[in-house]
C-alpha cells in the first residue's frame, strides 16, 4: 500500500516522500485528497488544516496554505477561516481521537450549525500518533495500549457511529459519507463530492475515512487490509449516507445496522 | 463601504461593555466570535445589535475553546478578529492563545475577571492576572492591558487591535466585572480625528496566486520535530519580544520623586490608589501612586528606579498576590519592603488604600 | 477624601432603584458632571436585595463603590440590614415609613435620619408606579448633586416615548419628584 509514483499535482513534490509510516492509510487518503483538489483545480482556493495527529505530518504536504492547529480544534479553526473569508475552501484533516473524541463538541456544533466547511476524518480504530491507545473508534474485543486485554464494551463503550451522528443531527444540505483506504475510487470520489458540497454552499460535508495503522495494529500487508476490509466493516458500513436533496425532508438516509460480537 | 460607526467625536455615557463594542467597531474589527459568560456577555449583545448597521459578523461558538480557535482562524483569513471572556472561560481560552503565540497571531481577546478559582462569583476580581499574563503551555508571548476607567477601555481596546496586528502578538485587555457593568462618562471618537493610524489587516491564508506556482504556500505550524527546532523558533520570539518591550510597556505614576510610601495597583483598583493618594498628599504626606497600565510586558525600568526609591511600596490588588508575584520578579534584588493589601475577589475602595496607609506612616 | 458626592440606594427587586441609580447618573452626565453608576449585580440579584452605588463628582472619581455613603436609602426590612454598613458619622440614612422596623434595626452612627412615607404617598396621592421617583426626588433634595431641572429632564429622556402616549404620567412623575424633594427639605 506504499505511494503511487504519480503524485497528484498538488502535491508537494519536495516534501516527498512523505512522513507516515510504510503501509499507513493517511498517505492514501491524501493521494484521494490530492486527487480531488486537481480535479475541481482548486488549489488556489484551498485551505488545508491539519489536527495534532498523525494528521499533523500533513503540514507541508500540499502546494496549498496549510495551518496545523491543536489536537481536536481543525474544525473551529476552519470555521473561523470560512466565516471570515467564504470564497476559500477550507478543508479540516482529524484523526478519530480528534474529531470523535476531544474535538467531538466541536464536530457536533459544526454539523448542527452547518458550517460550509470539509470534515475528512481518518478511522485508524485507535490513536496512532501516541503509540497506540483506545478511542472511541477501537473495536469490541480490540486490544490497544490502553485495553490490553481488549476493549470491552460494557466499560468503554461501543464503537462511535461517527457518519451516522452527523448525518443525524445536520440539516438538509449536509454531505455525509463514509470511505475506505482499501477502495481508492470511492474514496476519492466521495472527498471530492465533499468538496463541491462546500463550493456548492450547500452545507456541512463530513468523510469518515476507514484506515489502517500497521504500526499499532502489528500488522503485516495482508493482516492490514483484512482487517480493514473483514473487521472494520462489521461495525462500519461504508457508502453515502447523506446526500444533500432538496426535495428529500430532514433525515438520514440510510438505515444502519447495528452488528454485534468481537474479534480476538 | 458602510458609513463610520462613529462621526468624529462625542461625549457617552456607557457601561463598560458597551464601550468595547464600540471600540471594537471603531477599531475597523469585522467579526467577533464569544461564548456567553457573566460579566462580559454585553460586548457580544451589542457587538451583535451593531453588526448589520456596520457590516458586522458575529458568531457564537460552542465553548470559549471554540471561540478562541475560530478567532484564530479569522485572523488567519486577513480580518481583524477578536472574542471576550472571563473566569472558567478565560482558562479554556488559553488553549487557543496558546496557539496564537506560538503562529504569531494578531488575536484580540477582552477578558472582564469575575471571582475564581472555579465558578466563584460572576461579579468582579484581579484573579486572572495570572492567567491573562502567562497562561497556557509556555512563557506568556502575549501583551496585556489593565484598563482602569471608561476612556481607558476605549483608548486601550484600539490600542490593543493596533499593537496585536503590528507587532503580532496576541493581545489582552483586561477589564473586570466592575468595568463591565458600571457607567461613567467618556469620549468615544472616530480614531482618524484622533491622528490615530489604524493599522491594516492583512491575509496569512488565501492570498492571490497559486501556491507553489505564483507564490510558496503560507504553511504554518506549531509542533515540531526537534528540540533544537523549537528553541531557535522561540529564540527568534522571545528576542522579538524583547525588543519591542520598551515600545509596548506604560505606566502612570505622580509623586514617587520623594515618596516614603508608593502605593501601586493595576486596573480598576488603581482609581482608589489614586484618590487615596490624592487625598493622603493634600495633607502633606510623602505618599506617591504607581501603576503598571502593561502588564506585560511590565514597565520594568520605571518599576525598578520607583520601587529602588521608595521606603515601602504598598501593593494593592483583589486578587491574593497575583500583581505582587509579577512585581517581586520584576524588582528582583530591590530591598524595599512590599507591604500587601489583598482583598481576593472584592473590590478595594478610595478608603481602605488611604487607611492602610496611615496605618503604615503611623507604624 | 475630595469632593464626591457618594449614593447608596437599596431594595427589592421592582422597587426600582436601579433604574433610579441611573437616571440620577445620566442627569449628571448631561450636566456634564464626572459620575459612575454601579449595580450590585450576581447571582444574588434573583431574590436578593438590589443595591445601586452612585457618585458624582466634579472631578474624576475613584473607586467605583465605596465604604461610606453621604446618603443611603433602604426601601425595605432587608434593605435596611444590608446597608448599615455603608452608615458613618457623615451619612444621611433614609428609609421609607412603611418599614418595619424598629431601633434597634436602624443604623446607630448616622448623621442624620430621616423617614419618609414615599410609599404611602405614592398608593394615596400619586401612583404607586411612581414610588421610585418619589424616592429619586428624596436623593435629589437631600444631596443637591443634581439641579431639579435635570432631575426632570433626565426622566423626560428615559420616559418621553411613554408621556407622548400619556401625556398625564408627564404630571405625574413630575409632582412625584417635587413631593420626593419636598419630603427630605421639610424632614431636614
Ligand atoms: C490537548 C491535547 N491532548 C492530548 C494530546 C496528545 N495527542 C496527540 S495526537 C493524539 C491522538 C491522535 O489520535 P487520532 O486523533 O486518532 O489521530 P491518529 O494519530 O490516529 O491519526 C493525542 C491524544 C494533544 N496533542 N493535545
Ligand atoms: S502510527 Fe499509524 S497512523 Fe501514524 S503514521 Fe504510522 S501507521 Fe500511520
Ligand atoms: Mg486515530
Amino acid at each position: 500500500m506504499s505511494v503511487q509514483p504519480t503524485m497528484p499535482k498538488s502535491w508537494r513534490v519536495d516534501t516527498k516522500p512523505h512522513k507516515f509510516c510504510p503501509g499507513c492509510g493517511h498517505g492514501l487518503v491524501l493521494k484521494a485528497l490530492g486527487q480531488a483538489i486537481d480535479e475541481l483545480d482548486i488549489q488556489d482556493r484551498v485551505v488545508f488544516g491539519c489536527d495534532i495527529g498523525c494528521s499533523l505530518l500533513a503540514w507541508d504536504f500540499f502546494n496549498v496554505d496549510t495551518v496545523q492547529t491543536h489536537h481536536g480544534r481543525t474544525n473551529p479553526v476552519m470555521t473561523g477561516i470560512k466565516r471570515a473569508n467564504p470564497d476559500l475552501i477550507c478543508i479540516g484533516y482529524m484523526g478519530d481521537g480528534g474529531g470523535y473524541a476531544i474535538g467531538s463538541q466541536h464536530l457536533v456544533n459544526a454539523a448542527t450549525r452547518n458550517e460550509r466547511i470539509t470534515a475528512i476524518l481518518v478511522n485508524n480504530a485507535q490513536y496512532g500518533m501516541t503509540g497506540g491507545q483506545m478511542a472511541p473508534t477501537t473495536l469490541p474485543g480490540m486490544k490497544t495500549e490502553t485495553t490490553p486485554y481488549g476493549r470491552d464494551v460494557d466499560s468503554t463503550g461501543y464503537p462511535c457511529q461517527g457518519p451516522e451522528m452527523v448525518a443525524a443531527i445536520t440539516r438538509e444540505g449536509a454531505y455525509v459519507a463514509r470511505a475506505s483506504v482499501a477502495r481508492p475510487v470511492p474514496l476519492k470520489n466521495y472527498i471530492k463530492r465533499a468538496i463541491e458540497n462546500q463550493m456548492s454552499g450547500n452545507g456541512f460535508s463530513f468523510v469518515e475515512c476507514l484506515s489502517t495503522c500497521p504500526t499499532n495494529w502489528r500488522t503485516n500487508n495482508v493482516e492490514t487490509i483484512n482487517f480493514v476490509e473483514k473487521e472494520m466493516t462489521k461495525y462500519y458500513n461504508v457508502g453515502e449516507i447523506k446526500v444533500p436533496d432538496p426535495k428529500e425532508p430532514l433525515g438520514i438516509k440510510t438505515s444502519i445496522k447495528v452488528p454485534t460480537g468481537g474479534i480476538g | 463601504m458602510s458609513e463610520k460607526p462613529i462621526q468624529g467625536e462625542r461625549r457617552a455615557f456607557l457601561t463598560g461593555n458597551e464601550v468595547v463594542a464600540w471600540a471594537a467597531v471603531a477599531s475597523e474589527a469585522e467579526i467577533m466570535f464569544g461564548y456567553p459568560i457573566t460579566p462580559q456577555n454585553e460586548i457580544m449583545h451589542y457587538w451583535t445589535r451593531m453588526a448589520p448597521k456596520f457590516n458586522k459578523r458575529f458568531l457564537q461558538t460552542e465553548d470559549e475553546i471554540s471561540a478562541g480557535f475560530t478567532t484564530n482562524g479569522g485572523v488567519l483569513a486577513g480580518l481583524k478578529a477578536f472574542t471576550a471572556t472571563s473566569g472558567p472561560g478565560n482558562t479554556l481560552m488559553q488553549e487557543p492563545i496558546s496557539m496564537a503565540e506560538m503562529m504569531r497571531l494578531p488575536i484580540v481577546t477582552i477578558v472582564q475577571q469575575r471571582g475564581g478559582p472555579s465558578s466563584a462569583t460572576v461579579i468582579y476580581s484581579q484573579q486572572e492576572v495570572n492567567l491573562t499574563t502567562h497562561g497556557g503551555n509556555g512563557e506568556g508571548l502575549r501583551i496585556v492591558y489593565s484598563t482602569a476607567t471608561h476612556q481607558e477601555l476605549f483608548d486601550y481596546t484600539i490600542k490593543a487591535f493596533n499593537t496585536a496586528w503590528k507587532y503580532r502578538f496576541p493581545t489582552f485587555v483586561l477589564g473586570d466585572g466592575y468595568q463591565a457593568k458600571m457607567r461613567e462618562p467618556l469620549t468615544i471618537y472616530d480614531p482618524e480625528v484622533r491622528g490615530i493610524e489604524m493599522v491594516p489587516a492583512y491575509k496569512f491564508v488565501g492570498k492571490p496566486g497559486k501556491p507553489g506556482v505564483d507564490r510558496p504556500p503560507t504553511q504554518l505550524r506549531n509542533i515540531f520535530n526537534m528540540e533544537e527546532e523549537l528553541f531557535e523558533e522561540l529564540g527568534e520570539q522571545f528576542a522579538d519580544f524583547e525588543k519591542i518591550s520598551p515600545q509596548i510597556a506604560e505606566c502612570e505614576q505622580f509623586g514617587c520623586e520623594n515618596a516614603e510610601i508608593v502605593v501601586t495597583a493595576h486596573g480598576i483598583v488603581a482609581r482608589a490608589a489614586k484618590s487615596a493618594v490624592k487625598d493622603l498628599r493634600e495633607r502633606g504626606l510623602k505618599v506617591g501612586y504607581f501603576r503598571p497600565i502593561t502588564l506585560r510586558p511590565l514597565p520594568v525600568k520605571e518599576l525598578r528606579d520607583t520601587f529602588s526609591r521608595a521606603q515601602k511600596v504598598l501593593v494593592a490588588e483583589s486578587a491574593n498576590g497575583q500583581f505582587d508575584q509579577l512585581l517581586k520578579y520584576a524588582a528582583y534584588g530591590i530591598t524595599t519592603e512590599m507591604v500587601p493589601l489583598f482583598k481576593p475577589g472584592v473590590g478595594i475602595n478610595s478608603e481602605d488604600i488611604y487607611d492602610k496607609v496611615m496605618t503604615m506612616l503611623a507604624s | 477624601m475630595s469632593k464626591v458626592i457618594k449614593i447608596a440606594m437599596a431594595g427589592e427587586g421592582g422597587q426600582g432603584v436601579q433604574s433610579v441609580a441611573e437616571i440620577i447618573a445620566a442627569a449628571a452626565n448631561d450636566e456634564g458632571k464626572e459620575c459612575l453608576y454601579i449595580p450590585n449585580f450576581g447571582v444574588e440579584q434573583r431574590g436578593g436585595v438590589s443595591i445601586a452605588f452612585v457618585q458624582i463628582s466634579d472631578e474624576a472619581i475613584g473607586a467605583p463603590k465605596f465604604n461610606t455613603g453621604d446618603i443611603v436609602v433602604a426601601l425595605s426590612e432587608r434593605a435596611v440590614a444590608r446597608t448599615l454598613q455603608y452608615v458613618g458619622p457623615q451619612t444621611t440614612f433614609v428609609y421609607d415609613a412603611s418599614l418595619n422596623v424598629s431601633a434597634e434595626d436602624l443604623p446607630k452612627n448616622a448623621k442624620r435620619i430621616l423617614e419618609i412615607p414615599a410609599v404611602e404617598i405614592s398608593k394615596n396621592e400619586l401612583s404607586p408606579r411612581v414610588f421610585n421617583i418619589i424616592i429619586m426626588g428624596a436623593v435629589v433634595g437631600a444631596t443637591g448633586v443634581i439641579s431639579v431641572e435635570g432631575a426632570k429632564l433626565a426622566i423626560e429622556k428615559q420616559l418621553g416615548a411613554k408621556f407622548e402616549k400619556q401625556p398625564k404620567l408627564r404630571e405625574l412623575n413630575f409632582s412625584a419628584i417635587d413631593r420626593g424633594i419636598d419630603l427630605v427639605t421639610k424632614a431636614g
